[in-house]
C-alpha cells in the first residue's frame, strides 16, 4: 500500500497540475466520442450517468472498504428525485441535479447509518436489504413513480435558458460530460484530502485507525453521505438526458453490475471506476445485443478471471508502469 | 380461520424450501466462511438435471432426484477444485461476492445455453400430487411432503454433526481450523466434503421446491438474495438458526403476500433489516473474530 500513498502525499509542485491533467484527459477523450460516434450519443450519455454511479462506488468500496451489493438506490432516487420534480414544474436541468444532489445525499446518509454500522456478512445483507426495500418502494409508490410502467414525460427546460435538449442528445452529452468533469476534479480534491486519507486508513486497518483516536462510523456514515450525492448527479443526469426513469435504475442487477465495473477498472482509484465503466458498458454494447445468454457467460467468466489473477484491477499495472515512469524522470 | 389455516400450511412449506436449500449454504459459510451467492446456481443445476431427467429420460421422481443430486454434485467439483478453494476462510468479503456473482452469470449462462431459456417445470408423480386428508381439513399433499423432507433434512444433519466421527472434525475445524490442522485432521478433506454435501442439499432442495420457487433461467439470480438473507439471519453454520429464520422469513413473506400482496418483498427486507440490525450475526450465530 505504501506506493499508493506516496502517490497520495501532498506535492510541492505547479498546483492544481493533477486536476488539470484530469479534466482535459476526460474532455479529451469526450471530444473523440462525439465526433467519432455521432451516431451512439445516447448511448455515452447513459454511459457517463453510470460513470458516476461507479465513482460514488468506489468513494464507499475502493477508498472505505465497505462491500455493498445495493449502491442502485442512491442512484435510482436521485433520478426519481430529479423526475418528479421535473414533472411538478421544475424544469431548468442545473436546478433539477441539485434535486437529485439533494436526495441521493439524504439516501445516502440513510443507507450509510444503516450499512456502515457493521462489517462482513451483516453490512452485505443490509445493503442489499436496503437497496431491495428502495426497489420495493418505487415499485409500489405507482402514484408517485409510475411503478412498473417507469416515470416518463420529463421535459426538462435549456440549460441556462440557452441550450435546449435534442433528439440526438447532444446537448445530454456534453452537459453530462461538463458535470462530469467539474465533479471528477472535486473529487480527485476530495480523497487526498486528510479526510479522504483517513477513510482510505480506515479501509486499510480499521483497528488501528481506531486506536489512535479515529471515530469510524460517523466518518463512514459521511462518506456514505458524499458517495450519495455523487450517485445521485448521475441519477439525476440520467433522468434529464433520457426522459424517463425505470426500475432497472434501483434494481439489483444494477448494482452487482456497476461492482463489476468498479472491480474490472480497479477499486481505490477514481481513474479506475471511469476505465471500468468505459470498458464494461461499451463491451456490453456489442455482446449483449447478441445474445443475454452469451454476455452473461462472459461476464461471469471475465469476473472470475480478474478475481484469480487481476484481484487489483486492471488500472493496477497501468498506475505501476505510470509510478515507474515518474520516478525514472526525476531521477534522470 | 381457513385463511389462517392456508396462510400456515404455505407458509411452513415455503419456509422449509429455504431452509433445505439454505442450510448447505450455512453450513459451508460457518466452516468455510465463504459468502457463496452462487449457491442458487447449484439449486438450478438441480432443477434442470431433475427437469431433464423425469421429461427427456422418463425416470421415477425419487430416481430423478437422485440422479439430480449426484449430477450436480459431479458438475460442482472443478469449481471447488479451481476456485473455491482460493478463497476458504480469506478475509476480503469482496473477493468472494465478485467471484460467486461470476460462477453464478456463469452457471446461468452455460446452463441456459445447454437446456434453453425456457421454465423447467418437474412434473410430480401422481402420490405426490393432488389433496391429502389428514382428518379435519384437506392439504396439497406437496406442501405436506416437503415439509417432511425439510423435518428429515434437519434430523439427518444434526445426527450427522453432533454424533459422528465427522461432524467432530468439522466442528474442530469450524472452531479453531489450524488448531485443527495441527491436530492431524485433513481439513481440505474436510472441506470438500462439506462443499459437497452443501451443493447436494441445494440440489434437493432445488428439485423437490420446484412447485414453490419455479426452475426458470433467472432462478439463480432471483433466490440468491433470499438464500443468504436466510443464512445471515439465523447466523451462519447453526442448523437450529437456519430453521428458525427459514420459518420466521417464510412467514413474514408470505403474511405479507396474502394480506398486502400490493406490496410484494416490501415487509421480507424489512424483517431482515431489523432482525439483522439487532443481531448482526444472525439469532443463533457466533461472533468470529
Amino acid at each position: 500500500m505504501s506506493d499508493i500513498t506516496m502517490i497520495h502525499a501532498p506535492q510541492k509542485r505547479v498546483p492544481f497540475a493533477q486536476e488539470a491533467a484530469g479534466a482535459l484527459t476526460i474532455l479529451a477523450l469526450g471530444a473523440v466520442g462525439y465526433f467519432l460516434y455521432p451516431d451512439d450519443l445516447a448511448f455515452l450519455t447513459r454511459l457517463i450517468g453510470i460513470a458516476f454511479l461507479v465513482l460514488s462506488l468506489d468513494l464507499v468500496t475502493g477508498y472505505c472498504g465497505v462491500a455493498t451489493l445495493g449502491h442502485a438506490a442512491q442512484f435510482g432516487v436521485g433520478a426519481y428525485a430529479a423526475g418528479i420534480a421535473c414533472i411538478r414544474g421544475v424544469t431548468d436541468p442545473v436546478a433539477l441535479l441539485g434535486v437529485g444532489l439533494v436526495a441521493g445525499t439524504i439516501m445516502g446518509l440513510i443507507s450509510g447509518a444503516l450499512i456502515t454500522r457493521f462489517r462482513g456478512l451483516p453490512q452485505l445483507v443490509l445493503s442489499i436489504a436496503v437497496g431491495q426495500l428502495v426497489a420495493g418502494l418505487a415499485n409500489k409508490l405507482s402514484w408517485l413513480t409510475g411503478g412498473s410502467d417507469g416515470l416518463s414525460g420529463i421535459e426538462p427546460g435549456k440549460v441556462f435558458g440557452v441550450f435546449g435538449f435534442d433528439m440526438y442528445s447532444r446537448t445530454g452529452y456534453l452537459f453530462s460530460l461538463a458535470v462530469l468533469v467539474i465533479t471528477f476534479v472535486v473529487l480527485q480534491r476530495f480523497v487526498r484530502s486528510p479526510f479522504g486519507l483517513m477513510c482510505r486508513g480506515i479501509k486499510d486497518d480499521d483497528l488501528r485507525a481506531k486506536m489512535i483516536g479515529v471515530s469510524i462510523y460517523p466518518r463512514l456514515v459521511a462518506m456514505y453521505g458524499v458517495a450519495g450525492a455523487v450517485a445521485g448527479i448521475g441519477g439525476a443526469l440520467t433522468a434529464i438526458s433520457t426522459g424517463v426513469v425505470g426500475l432497472d435504475s434501483v434494481s439489483f442487477e444494477r448494482s452487482a453490475e456497476v461492482l463489476v465495473m468498479l472491480v474490472l477498472g480497479g477499486a481505490g482509484h477514481l481513474w479506475g471506476a471511469l476505465a471500468g465503466t468505459v470498458i464494461f458498458m461499451i463491451f456490453e454494447h456489442v455482446v449483449a445485443a447478441a445474445n443475454p445468454f452469451h454476455w452473461m457467460t462472459m461476464v461471469g467468466l471475465l469476473l472470475i478471471l480478474i478475481v484469480v489473477f487481476a484481484p487489483r484491477g486492471l488500472i493496477a499495472p497501468v498506475m505501476s508502469l505510470w509510478t515507474k515512469m515518474t520516478r525514472k524522470g526525476k531521477a534522470a | 380461520m381457513r385463511t389462517v389455516f392456508s396462510i400456515m400450511t404455505d407458509a411452513v412449506a415455503y419456509g422449509m424450501v429455504l431452509f433445505i436449500i439454505s442450510i448447505g449454504l450455512s453450513i459451508m459459510m460457518g466452516l468455510m466462511r465463504v459468502v457463496n451467492l452462487a449457491h442458487g446456481a447449484f439449486a438450478m443445476i438441480g432443477g434442470y438435471l431433475a427437469s431433464y431427467a423425469l421429461r427427456d429420460l422418463g425416470v421415477h421422481y425419487s430416481v430423478a432426484i437422485l440422479l439430480a443430486v449426484i449430477g450436480t454434485i459431479i458438475a460442482s467439483i472443478p469449481f471447488e477444485l479451481l476456485l473455491y478453494r482460493r478463497i476458504y476462510r480469506k478475509a476480503d468479503p469482496l473477493m468472494q461476492v465478485l467471484m460467486t456473482i461470476g460462477i453464478t452469470f456463469f452457471i446461468i449462462g452455460i446452463v441456459n445455453f445447454i437446456f434453453g431459456p425456457s421454465l423447467k417445470p418437474i412434473p410430480l408423480p401422481p402420490t405426490l400430487s393432488g389433496p391429502l386428508d389428514i382428518g379435519f381439513r384437506m392439504l396439497p399433499t406437496h406442501r405436506v411432503f416437503v415439509i417432511i423432507c425439510g423435518i428429515t433434512v434437519a434430523l439427518a444433519l444434526w445426527l450427522l454433526i453432533e454424533k459422528t466421527n465427522f461432524g467432530i472434525r468439522l466442528r474442530a475445524s469450524v472452531d479453531h481450523s489450524g488448531m485443527a490442522d495441527a491436530l492431524g485432521i485433513r481439513t481440505e478433506i474436510i472441506y470438500a466434503a462439506t462443499f459437497a454435501l452443501a451443493i447436494g442439499l441445494g440440489a434437493f432442495g432445488g428439485v423437490v421446491g420446484a412447485e414453490i420457487l419455479p426452475i426458470e433461467p433467472y432462478y439463480a439470480l432471483r433466490y440468491m438474495v433470499t438464500f443468504l438473507v436466510v443464512v445471515s439471519v439465523g447466523g451462519a453454520g447453526s442448523i437450529l438458526g437456519a430453521l428458525s429464520a427459514s420459518l420466521l422469513l417464510g412467514l413474514a413473506d408470505t403474511t405479507g403476500k396474502y394480506l398486502a400482496p400490493e406490496f410484494g418483498d416490501f415487509f421480507f427486507y424489512l424483517s431482515v433489516i431489523v432482525i439483522v440490525f439487532l443481531f448482526p450475526h444472525g439469532l443463533f450465530g457466533k461472533a468470529h473474530a
